[in-house]
């Protein structure tokens, strides 16, 4: 079985300068995304989750190149992403597709969908005139629309329609590897249902990577394979699906999860409830960028001063944590 | 949840109708919907976007944006006064005073031209007759109370200055400052992360406890629900469908609509999720869409989505009929329960896209 | 993009308007220079032989505010189209240009629009004398072309973040099929309303300035000189400025609320699924126009 990962990323950084004055001078930056590093293997679906301002939206553009990295690699199936210029960079894009989150937005509203979908086939010369057509019909239909759709414009559909359409356009060039940048979080929650199950749907049908961006963790917890938290541009835990759900070890995964409302009333909940708000980018903590707002009972004057590794406290499970320890066995 | 400590009744909405003008004709968003809140209660209004539960909220503080209108025959009771039928002065001191509303969106809702402070001390001197210094101390005092640290200083800020979640705590300190007897709460939490989110609603039942002030929470999320309400009205195109205490809505829904809801929400608390060895069980869907509120199918409206429809579904309207003491259903399954079988063939073979 | 061919009465009325200039050869009665009987049909009220009446050079005024019409008009017209080109290629070189050129051309912008271009016309004309025709489209269009620019720049830039460009960026089509068929198409809607915009002031720039005969000059008749014409006799021969106004006021009007319901017609169209209001979804306002349906 080939065990190389897909993609590789390593130390992903992405700063925006924030220019003041009349003279729009730097006097400082946004520290978006902050040495971020994950693998995606083939067929899998790494989640990326964190709360609004973590860095997860830019990550998964960054690795596109929509957002130009301000420093670290990508390696997409042996090729460096980030060394790609011009042509070779255009042609790159065929295998690494995304899907956005607004489904309002992310269609032309001046263009037929059929020709939304088409132009991937026609810049890439993958197909053209009724060639063309044909396969547009066909994707229409793999993801539960209908041909005679092809004629129509964006405005004329739902929500949960066009993002169908997102995502028939991304399948077009037949990608390996497709960002889902929050595709569901726009969306009624049947509407929600179906969409979800049409991702999964496909990923089995072609084999497709997915890095599964999204707020939502209950959503998360049926897409997933493994899941990175991410906090202020940095990731603070990866881990399989199961284990970080089971056992959390980074006391802001915790968190978040418990802060989940779960549909049963009357439920038990141990709820964690952290004080005050996140902090800026702009002017992150020093040391764990958590640490002001870490109920972790072991937390010290170290947390302020280290920025803690991504390090392996459990098989397949990452924390950035120095006060959790390595453990073979899951604590409670 | 503990029951209400004064159980008169609050708010009495009886045959609402909002109708729109549409491409053909008048079209009805809010259909026929009627419910009570007593005192201290919690009544959560869930729905899917376009079901009616956002324009039934404008409603009840005649709110209504043109060209839509609230169509006579209804009746909103608030403490035995129709409010359809005051003037604007009576109205006024209603709005505020004694009913008060928190939107969805706090960026829009918050006067970006004045400070903080100054917006929650006009609704104190617009209802009550205070000096502007004593105003402000309420303000201020207000702000300390639903947990924004260093109140003073954030008084005197804007709101561009503050977080999402601080603006939604000074739209609940505007909402409650002069203790209004029912609150209204439009989706507050949807525009905030999740972990402000539980802040909020911990706040919100805090305060509850506290004033004994009833909550009429609008919202699309069940979990929501299930933390906050003691009675749930559940609404579709523009009518009330089911109707029951918390419990009795998750344990046992009659509405094929709520037990679709339930079954399509992704929960992180089923028993595959944490097994390492399970996939994720495929998401149980509602196939179809929301009908357009200008194309209603016959009968019932849920019928094209219904796995259990019948002939019946098609010929007449189900009315809510009632399943237990306090539990509502708008389905003639409640009359006819050997018909939920569900049967594959009248249901699209594969999914019909939404 | 017009599926639909339900004109609105206020489109016929502009139609009318452009048939009539550029018709007005075949229209118009009487040559419009003609002196026709200099005693007897001099300063006549408006009568049946000559509906607008007779100025003080015995010429039919009908004939003169049609031919009229056919200078204003044209002369609008090519001043716009003029400022038009200059402004969206101003634009779009300030879109397109690297942060610094961007900002210098800006800020050049920016001083451009701090000239008051009423005031810059006067001068140049009282000074240089009655100038040619085409040198006054030319000064025109050079000082009318500044709000197109910062427009197209603005549209431009808004278009770039806007999402759909983002996706097909990531679908990998090249810049320039990117503008040509993702960017241009919001232009075109953009331009006409300001086009129309720019008509209705141009008309009416060129009529005053003509009215104090800085701008064209007589015996060429234009609205602006047949109102200055008869502006004396106003109190007494009211038909010599009250229709040359008529024929001025009615064109702007007729551009403004074209520009109106050009801007409302090519917006974005509105969403599916709920034409009811609701928070993420504004009403919208209702003001009555002749470009109304």
């Amino acid at each position: 079985m080939n065990t190389t990962p897909l993609l590789s990323v390593r130390g992903l950084t992405k700063h925006f300068p924030i220019r003041t004055g009349v003279l729009q001078r730097v006097t400082g930056a946004v520290k978006a995304v902050d040495h971020v590093s994950f693998d995606v293997a083939r067929g899998e679906t790494l989640a990326l989750v964190g709360e609004s301002g973590c860095g997860k939206t830019t990550t998964g553009r960054a690795l596109l190149r929509l957002v130009e990295p301000t420093s670290g690699t990508v390696q997409f199936d042996g090729v460096d992403v980030l060394a790609l210029k011009g042509e070779s960079l255009r042609r790159m894009r065929r295998h690494m597709q995304i899907v956005f989150q607004d489904p309002y937005g992310s269609l032309n509203p001046r263009m037929t969908v059929g020709a939304a979908i088409r132009e991937g086939l026609v810049v890439h010369k993958l197909a053209e005139g009724a060639e063309a057509d044909r396969r547009v019909a066909q994707l229409l239909d793999e993801v539960g629309l209908r041909a005679d759709h092809a004629a129509r414009y964006p405005h004329e559909f739902s929500g949960g329609q066009r993002q169908r359409i997102g995502i028939a356009r991304a399948l077009a060039v037949e990608p390996a590897f497709i960002v889902c940048d929050e595709p569901v979080s726009a969306l009624d929650v049947s509407v929600q249902a179906q969409v979800v199950n049409l991702l999964r749907d496909l990923q089995r049908a072609r084999g497709l990577s997915y890095l599964f961006i999204a707020h939502d963790l209950a959503v998360v917890a049926h897409m997933a394979d493994r899941v990175a938290v991410m906090y202020l541009g940095r990731i603070v835990e990866l881990a399989p699906r199961a284990a970080l759900f089971a056992t959390p070890r980074m006391p802001y995964t915790k968190a978040l999860l418990s802060a989940v409302p779960v549909p049963e009333p009357g439920a038990a909940r141990a709820r964690i409830l952290l004080p005050g708000d996140p902090p800026s980018p702009v002017n992150p903590p020093s040391g764990c960028v958590f640490h002001p707002r870490c109920p972790h009972p072991l937390k010290d004057a170290a947390c302020t001063r280290l920025v803690p590794p991504l390090e392996e406290k459990a098989p397949g499970h990452f924390v950035a944590c120095i006060k959790e320890p390595p453990t073979s066995v899951p604590t409670p | 949840m503990t029951p209400p400590r004064d159980s008169h009744t609050l708010l009495d909405v009886q045959s609402l109708q909002v109708t729109f003008p549409g491409a053909a004709g008048m079209v009805r968003a809010v259909d026929g919907v009627s419910f009570t809140v007593a005192g201290g209660e919690t009544v959560c209004l869930v729905g899917e976007s376009g079901c009616g539960k956002s324009l039934t909220s404008l409603s009840l503080l005649r709110l209504v944006p043109p060209p839509g209108r609230i169509e006579s025959g209804g009746h909103i009771l608030f403490e035995g006064r129709d409010l359809l039928s005051l003037d604007e002065a009576a109205l006024r001191s209603v709005r505020g005073r004694q009913m008060a509303m928190i939107f969805q969106e706090p960026s829009t809702a918050l006067n970006p031209v004045l400070t903080v402070g100054d917006q929650i001390a006009e609704v104190v001197r617009v209802h009550t007759k205070c000096s502007r210094r004593d105003a402000w101390q309420q303000a201020v005092d207000m702000l300390a109370q639903v947990g924004i640290a260093d109140a003073p200083a954030r008084a005197k800020q804007y709101p561009h200055e503050l977080s999402g979640g601080m603006k939604q705590r000074v739209m609940i300190a505007m909402a409650l400052v002069l203790t209004p007897r029912l609150v209204i709460a439009d989706e507050p939490t949807t525009a905030l992360d999740v972990t402000i989110q539980a802040q909020i609603l911990e706040l919100l039942r805090e305060l509850r406890a506290r004033t004994d002030m009833a909550l009429l929470l609008i919202t699309h999320d069940l979990g929501v629900v299930a933390e906050m309400a003691s009675r749930v009205l559940v609404m579709y195109a523009g009518r009330v469908v089911e109707e029951a205490p918390v419990a009795a809505l998750f344990a046992s829904p009659h509405m094929p609509y709520t037990e679709g809801l339930l079954r399509a929400m992704p929960r992180i608390d089923s028993a595959q999720v944490s097994d390492p060895d399970a996939l994720p069980d495929r998401l149980v869907t509602i196939p179809g869409t929301v009908p357009a509120p200008d194309a209603l199918p016959s009968g019932c409206t849920f019928r094209d989505r219904c796995a259990y429809a019948w002939d019946r579904c098609a010929r007449e309207e189900p009315v809510l009929y009632q399943v237990g003491p306090a539990h509502r259903a708008r389905c003639h399954l409640v009359q006819e329960p050997e018909r939920r079988t569900p049967h594959a063939a009248s249901t699209a073979s594969r999914e019909v896209a939404a | 993009m017009l599926k639909r061919v339900a004109v609105p009465p206020g489109l016929w009325l502009m139609l009318s308007l452009v048939l009539v200039a550029v018709a007005a050869p075949w229209f118009a009665p009487y040559d419009p220079n003609a002196t026709l009987d200099i005693i007897a049909l001099k300063n006549q009220a408006p009568s049946l032989d000559h509906p607008f009446g007779t100025d003080p050079y015995s010429r039919d005024v009908l004939s003169r505010v049609l031919h009229g019409a056919r200078v204003s008009l044209g002369f609008a017209f090519a001043t716009v189209i003029l400022a038009l080109g200059a402004g969206t290629l101003y634009g779009s070189a300030m879109a397109f240009a690297s942060p610094f050129m961007g900002t210098v051309l800006r800020r050049l912008l920016d001083v451009a629009f701090s000239v008051p271009r009423l005031l810059v016309l006067l001068a140049v004309a009282g000074v240089a004398g009655p100038l040619d025709v085409r040198l006054l489209v030319v000064l025109m269009a050079g000082t009318g072309w500044f709000a197109t620019a910062r427009l197209v720049h603005d549209e431009i830039t808004a278009l770039r973040t806007r999402e759909f460009v983002l996706a097909a960026r990531a679908s990998g089509v090249p810049a320039t099929r990117l503008v040509v068929r993702h960017l241009l198409p919001h232009l075109g809607p953009l331009l006409m309303t300001a086009a129309s915009f720019s008509m209705a002031g141009t008309i009416m720039l060129e009529a005053g300035l003509s009215y104090l005969g800085l701008g064209i000059q007589p015996p060429t008749a234009s609205w602006g000189n047949i109102i200055r014409d008869g502006a004396g006799l106003i109190q007494t021969h009211w038909w010599l400025t009250v229709f040359p106004v008529l024929a001025t006021v009615i064109p702007i009007m007729t551009c403004n609320a074209a520009g109106d319901a050009l801007r409302d017609r090519f917006a974005p169209p509105q969403f599916a699924g709920s034409a009811i209001p609701s928070p993420s979804n504004p009403p919208r306002g209702r003001i009555p126009s002749l470009f109304r349906q």
